[in-house]
């Protein structure tokens, strides 16, 4: 990219938007039959689908946990949803993301309650556009929530960092790839605050820290808004249904649970 | 307790096909409803979901520059993957890819290279130097039995639609820009039937896939020709049973290309 942008001076991002200002985004739940909980996201160009099995079998069985159910992320992105294309199958990147997902989710979910289980946690990345591993948690937490899982709270992710001489939020890839970049990805549970994910690549002063930190929460709170608004949209869709299947029924009234615990 | 559950939904799919019916009330030459959309990966060349019933598969193309193979100096190549994600079914496992994936890849490659729709010559850029290389890959998002005729509406939908990209003064390809489109000679599709009781059925779904003894797929053109075919899983078919299933993979095939060419 140009060394000379400077968003000191132009006030405005390359793609318009303000520093504080995140790209739009939407989530859909129950977008996967097969799946116990699934919800499909558009983070900019990011789009993404969250799958959620379980909880089940643990296996290969040596993995089971006596005291808490395993969650299992697999962080996946299509061989065409980037502009290279990607080579099919799981890379070291993808592997160090599914685990910091799963070990983020992991503090969301009541694992205490379902010992020698596991939960299984797909999301695939169908388009990228920086910042995706924050838009697949963001997915995924709401997956886990459509399936009725037991929940302290949502976990809410967003991108910030720093482009062109300015702390941003939901850095897209044409900032990642600017001379100064800072890319971190953060997650919280949005209640209490507790931070489940926390990465950074590249060089900020103590103060820059603080400012960015405080623009992260800010961020994973909006983001939070837009999860409970796809859980609450599911419950209405199912409510106009009308439909009578027990099953149903109890899904419906574990979302509503969840969306009730994530509201305190 | 699955195994349990599958044991007794086969035995009902066996039962009911042994009296000429299917379990969810279609004939049996009656294929599920489809759904075409395309273009949703801006990374992509060309990108389409197709869904049969509850089917859902995305696929999407890459095209990049490579060496020609030293036999045929002035050729492009394609070359076609296909996964069953653990994000689409309860059932698929994540891992190296299985045989099943590689045979569903290859058959759904076959029906379309063999047909001759595209033209190969057509790919290169210098002879002996640089030409076209297609990825084509698709991926199961829900798994509901005949990913082979989601599939191959998925890769000629896709190829249909795919554009070239644009080459700079020095022969790199400038992100995000296109420079025409493949033109496919001819419209090959796959249509895949099951043998389950004895009754030849298309179109099956998952658990008419499990109680199947034989599987039968033949990709037909719109100008009259068999391009590939290939028999599946133990049992076997009679000659009457394969021109039968030839008869109505036309008759099927020129249904769905006559919906093909309402797709943008």
């Amino acid at each position: 990219m140009d060394r000379k942008i400077d968003y000191k001076k132009t006030k405005k991002r390359l793609d318009g938007r303000k520093m504080d200002e995140t790209r739009p985004l939407s989530i859909k739940t129950g977008v996967i039959e097969n799946a116990d909980g699934s919800a499909y996201l558009e983070w900019g160009q990011n789009k993404i689908y969250a799958a959620v099995y379980g909880p089940r079998e643990v296996l290969p069985k040596h993995t089971a946990n006596p005291l808490k159910s395993v969650i299992k992320v697999e962080y996946r992105m299509t061989s065409f949803s980037v502009p290279q294309r990607k080579r099919p199958g799981p890379n070291r990147r993808d592997q160090e993301i599914s685990k910091v997902l799963g070990e983020a989710l992991s503090r969301a979910v009541f694992v205490e309650q379902f010992p020698n289980t596991e939960i299984g946690v797909y999301v695939e990345v169908v388009d990228a556009n920086a910042g995706s591993r924050v838009a697949c948690l963001t997915a995924a937490s709401v997956a886990l929530a459509d399936a009725g899982m037991p929940m302290r709270d949502m976990v809410a992710a967003t991108g910030v960092g720093k482009a062109y001489g300015e702390l941003v939020i939901d850095l897209n890839k044409d900032e990642e790839d600017a001379p100064d970049a800072v890319d971190i990805p953060i997650a919280i549970l949005p209640n209490s605050e507790e931070i489940v994910l926390l990465q950074m690549d590249g060089l900020l002063t103590r103060k820059e820290w603080d400012a960015v930190a405080k623009l992260g929460i800010k961020g994973c709170k909006q983001v939070y808004e837009v999860q409970k608004k796809a859980l609450v949209n599911k419950f209405e869709l199912s409510e106009a249904k009308g439909k009578g299947q027990a099953t149903k029924t109890v899904k419906k009234k574990a979302v509503k649970k969840t969306v009730k615990k994530v509201k305190k | 307790m699955r195994d349990t559950v599958m044991e007794y939904e086969t035995a009902k799919v066996l039962k009911l096909a042994r009296e000429g019916k299917r379990v969810d009330g279609r004939a049996l030459d009656e294929v599920r409803k489809i759904s075409i959309e395309t273009g949703m990966s801006e990374n992509a060349e060309g990108s389409t979901i197709v869904t049969i019933g509850k089917t859902k598969i995305i696929a999407g193309l890459k095209i990049d520059i490579g060496k020609p193979y030293p036999d045929n100096q002035d050729e492009g190549s394609i070359s076609i993957g296909a996964e069953t994600l653990p994000l689409a079914h309860p059932d698929y496992e994540s891992g190296r890819p299985s045989a099943q994936e590689v045979e569903l890849a290859r058959v759904v490659d076959r029906g379309l290279r063999e047909s001759k729709a595209i033209d190969f010559k057509k790919l290169c850029i210098t002879v002996g130097e640089a030409v076209w290389v297609g990825f084509l890959d698709f991926y199961a998002l829900n798994g509901d039995g005949n990913l082979f005729d989601a599939g191959s509406i998925a890769a000629l939908v896709t190829f249909n639609n795919a554009k070239l990209p644009k080459l700079d003064k020095e022969g790199k390809i400038i992100l995000h820009e296109y420079n025409g489109t493949l033109k496919l000679a001819r419209q090959p599709l796959l249509t895949t039937f099951a043998k389950v009781g004895g009754k030849i059925m298309v179109d099956p779904t998952y658990l008419e896939e499990k109680a199947s003894e034989a599987r039968y797929s033949a990709a037909t053109t719109d100008d009259g020709f068999i391009s590939a075919m290939q028999k599946g899983v133990g049992g076997s078919f009679t000659l009457e049973e394969v021109d039968y299933m030839i008869d109505k993979s036309f008759e099927i095939g020129d249904r769905i290309r006559k919906q093909i060419k309402q797709v943008k």
